[in-house]
C-alpha cells in the first residue's frame, strides 16, 4: 500500500507540517496556486509506513547477497559512527579552509591511500559516483590528446566481457566503442585487438579481473600494443576488491583508473546513492585531473582548484565529492591498513574459489572451469534449462525462499543461463556452504516438481512479477482516485 | 529446436536476410535469437536514408534480459523501418521471420553470397 493511500484530507504529523505562511519574496504569479498532492498522515501511520517497508528490504544486513560484479560487502558501522561526529557532519561546504583542517587532512590522507593501493601518481576525490568516475576518466583521456593536437582518434575499444557502463561512457565523450572478442578462455582475443588498433584509437577500457571473474593474463603485452599506436588504457574499478593490495593497475600499464568506493572500500551500496567514483592517474594525465582536490605544504592542507590546476576537465559538483562517503571509505582504509587490504583480496578470491569448486563437485557447470576464479565466477544453468526446464531466473527466484538474496542473472550476456556469483570476503564458511546446499536442493526441487519453481517466490511480500509487463507497459504513477482495489 | 527457414539467409550475429529481389532485402532478427534474449520490450528501429556498411550497429533490441545490437548485415541504405515495432515489440517473438526490422537498398549485391544458409546457420545456433 502506497502513504498515499492512506491519506486523509486534514490529517497532520504536527512535527512535520510545514508553514503555513505565504513565503516572502517570491513574485505572485511563480507561486503555485494548487497545493501539492502530498499524502495527509499522522506521524504514527508515517512511523509505521516507512518501518513496514524497511522491514520488507533484503538486504546485505539481513541476508547473504552474492550479487556478481556489485561486491556486496558487509559495511562495518565504525565507519558510519566516526563519519557522522558533530565536527565532520556540521562542517559547511563553505567554511573555510581554517576551519576545516581537520576534513581536509582526512581527505588528503585518503588521496594519498588511493594512490599507493592503485599505484597511480595522484587521485581526485571529486567524482560523485562510479558512472562520473568513468565519464572523467574517457574525459581526461580525450583532454589530454586535444593537449597534443592529436584530434584524429575517435574511438575507444571496449572487450565484449568488459563492464556493461563502459560503451556507455565512450560515447557520451564523443567517442565510437569498437568491442573487442573474449577467447573461449576468457582472454581478450589479442589478433582481435590488434586489427582494431591504429592511428583512431584514443583507448581502451578494461576490467581485471574482467565481468567474467577471471583474470587477464596478458595485461602487460596489452598495455604495451595499445601504449605503440599512441592510445591510452582505462581501467574499470568495478573489480578492484579481488587484488587490492596484490597487484596494482598503475603496475599493469593502466593511465587512469576510477575507484567504485561503495564496492571495494565499504560505503553504502545501491539505490541510486550517494557514491563516490575517485579518479586515480598516471605522470601523463596529471594536469587534467578534476577538481577540488587537496593539497598541502607539509603542514596546513588547502583545496587545489583551477588556479593550480588550469588544465583540469574542471569541477563535477558544486563542491568536492560526496563528503560522508569519503569519509566512510577514510575510516574503513585505516581500520584495514595495509595488511588488512591484502585479506580482502585473499578471502573474497578464496571464498569465491570455495563456492566455485563446491558447486562443480556438485554437478553445476563453471562457465570457464579450466581458470581459476578471481572474487567471482560464472555457472551456467544451460544444462538444467535443457534437462529439466527450468531456468537461471526460476533458480534466482526460488533462492529468494532459501532467505538469500540472487547472485547476478544473465550477465555477461557472453555466458547463456548464467549466474555471475560473489560472495565477498566478509561471509562465514557457513554462508557460503547455505548457498550451494540451496542450490542443490532447489536442483533436486526441479526433477520432482518443475512447474513449483516457475512459481518461486513463495515467502516473500510480492511473488512472481510480470516483468515483461512491467517494461511494456511502464505505470509510474499513483494519482488520487486511481482504482485502490 | 529452434526454426531455420531456407529460402533467407542468415548472419553470425544472429540476423536473418530476405532477398526482395528487387535490389532490397528484408532484415530482421531469428528464432534462435528471439528465443535467447526472451520477451522483447523495446526495439529501437534506424532512421531511413541512414547508409550502412556490413557490420555496423543499426538497431538495438531490448528484452528483460539484455539490451542486444541488432548489425546491418550488408552494405546499403535503409529505405524503410518497420514502424509497428515501436508498438508491439512482442510481434518479433510471435513470428520472428514476418516482422522484418528494416529494410535495404544493397549497394553491393554480391556480399548476399558471403551469407550463411539455413544449414550453415543452424549449425552454428546449436552450439550456442
Amino acid at each position: 500500500m502506497l502513504i498515499f493511500e492512506h491519506s486523509k484530507p486534514g490529517r497532520r504529523a504536527q512535527a512535520q507540517a510545514p508553514s503555513a505562511d505565504k513565503p516572502a519574496g517570491i513574485p505572485e504569479k511563480l507561486l503555485r496556486k494548487r497545493k501539492p498532492r502530498l499524502p495527509e498522515v499522522s506521524e504514527m501511520q508515517a512511523v509505521r509506513h516507512y518501518t513496514r517497508l524497511s522491514q520488507k528490504n533484503f538486504s546485505i544486513d539481513t541476508q547473504f547477497y552474492p550479487l556478481g560484479s556489485c561486491t556486496m560487502k558487509y559495511n562495518p558501522r565504525a565507519c558510519n559512527s566516526l563519519a557522522m561526529l558533530p565536527g565532520l557532519i556540521n562542517r559547511h561546504p563553505l567554511a573555510p579552509d581554517t576551519h576545516s583542517q581537520g576534513f581536509m587532512s582526512a581527505m588528503h590522507e585518503l588521496q594519498e591511500i588511493l594512490k599507493e593501493v592503485t599505484g597511480m601518481s595522484a587521485v581526485s576525490l571529486a567524482p560523485m559516483a562510479g558512472a562520473q568516475g568513468e565519464f572523467s576518466g574517457i574525459a581526461m583521456i580525450r583532454a589530454y590528446h586535444d593537449a597534443r593536437n592529436d584530434t584524429g582518434r575517435t574511438e575507444i575499444l571496449v572487450p565484449d566481457a568488459a563492464h556493461g557502463t563502459n560503451p556507455a561512457t565512450a560515447v557520451m565523450c564523443g567517442y565510437k566503442a569498437r568491442e573487442i572478442p573474449t577467447k573461449a578462455d576468457g582472454d581478450v582475443d589479442m589478433d582481435a585487438l590488434q586489427d582494431a588498433l591504429g592511428p583512431q584509437t584514443a583507448g581502451i577500457m578494461l576490467t581485471n579481473p574482467s565481468t567474467l571473474g577471471v583474470f587477464e593474463r596478458r595485461i602487460k603485452e596489452i598495455a604495451d600494443r595499445v601504449h605503440g599506436a599512441g592510445g591510452l588504457l582505462y581501467y574499470d574499478g568495478a573489480n578492484l576488491n579481488a587484488i587490492l593490495g596484490r597487484v596494482r593497475p598503475g603496475d599493469m600499464g593502466f593511465d587512469v583508473i576510477h575507484m567504485n568506493l561503495h564496492k571495494t572500500f565499504s560505503t553504502p551500496h545501491g539505490g541510486g546513492g550517494p557514491g563516490a567514483g575517485p579518479v586515480g592517474v598516471s605522470e601523463r594525465l596529471l594536469p587534467f585531473l578534476p577538481i577540488p582536490m587537496v593539497g598541502t605544504d607539509g603542514r596546513d592542507f588547502h583545496w587545489l582548484t583551477e588556479e593550480q590546476c588550469p588544465q583540469s576537465i574542471g569541477r563535477l559538483s558544486a563542491f568536492a565529492g560526496n563528503a560522508g562517503v569519503l569519509l566512510r571509505a577514510y575510516v574503513y582504509a585505516k581500520m584495514l591498513g595495509a595488511e588488512g587490504m591484502h585479506r580482502v583480496a585473499d578471502y573474497s578470491t578464496l571464498n569465491a574459489n570455495y563456492m566455485l569448486k563446491r558447486l562443480m563437485d556438485a554437478g553445476f557447470t563453471a562457465a570457464y572451469p579450466e581458470r581459476r576464479a578471481t572474487h567471482e565466477f560464472i555457472i551456467t544453468l544451460k544444462k538444467e534449462a535443457k534437462e529439466l526446464g527450468v531456468n537461471a531466473m526460476d533458480f534466482a527466484k526460488r533462492l529468494l525462499d532459501y532467505g538469500m538474496h540472487a547472485p547476478t542473472t544473465y550477465f555477461p550476456l557472453l555466458v547463456p543461463e548464467c549466474f555471475l556469483i560473489e560472495p565477498t570476503e566478509t561471509e562465514a564458511r557457513e554462508s557460503l556452504d547455505a548457498f550451494v546446499d540451496a542450490m542443490i536442493q532447489i536442483r533436486e526441487e526441479a526433477k520432482t516438481d518443475a512447474e513449483k519453481l516457475k512459481g518461486a517466490p513463495y515467502s516473500l511480500p510480492v511473488r512472481r512479477l510480470d516483468d515483461v509487463r512491467a517494461a511494456r507497459e511502464l505505470d509510474l504513477h499513483w494519482q488520487p482516485g486511481e482504482d485502490q482495489a | 529446436m529452434s526454426n531455420t527457414p531456407d529460402n533467407l539467409k542468415y548472419t553470425k550475429s544472429h540476423e536473418w536476410v530476405r532477398d526482395e529481389g528487387d535490389g532490397t532485402v528484408s532484415v530482421g532478427i531469428t528464432d534462435h535469437a528471439q528465443e535467447l534474449l526472451g520477451d522483447l520490450v523495446f526495439v529501437e528501429l534506424p532512421e531511413v536514408g541512414t547508409q550502412l556498411t556490413a557490420g555496423d550497429e543499426c538497431a538495438v533490441v531490448e528484452s528483460v534480459k539484455a539490451a542486444s545490437d541488432v548489425y546491418s548485415p550488408l552494405d546499403g541504405e535503409v529505405t524503410e523501418a518497420n514502424e509497428a515495432l515501436a508498438d508491439s515489440p512482442e510481434a518479433i517473438n510471435e513470428a520472428p521471420y514476418d516482422n522484418w526490422i528494416f529494410r535495404l537498398r544493397l549497394s553491393n549485391p554480391a556480399q548476399l553470397d558471403e551469407l550463411l544458409d539455413a544449414e550453415a546457420y543452424a549449425a552454428l545456433a546449436e552450439e550456442d
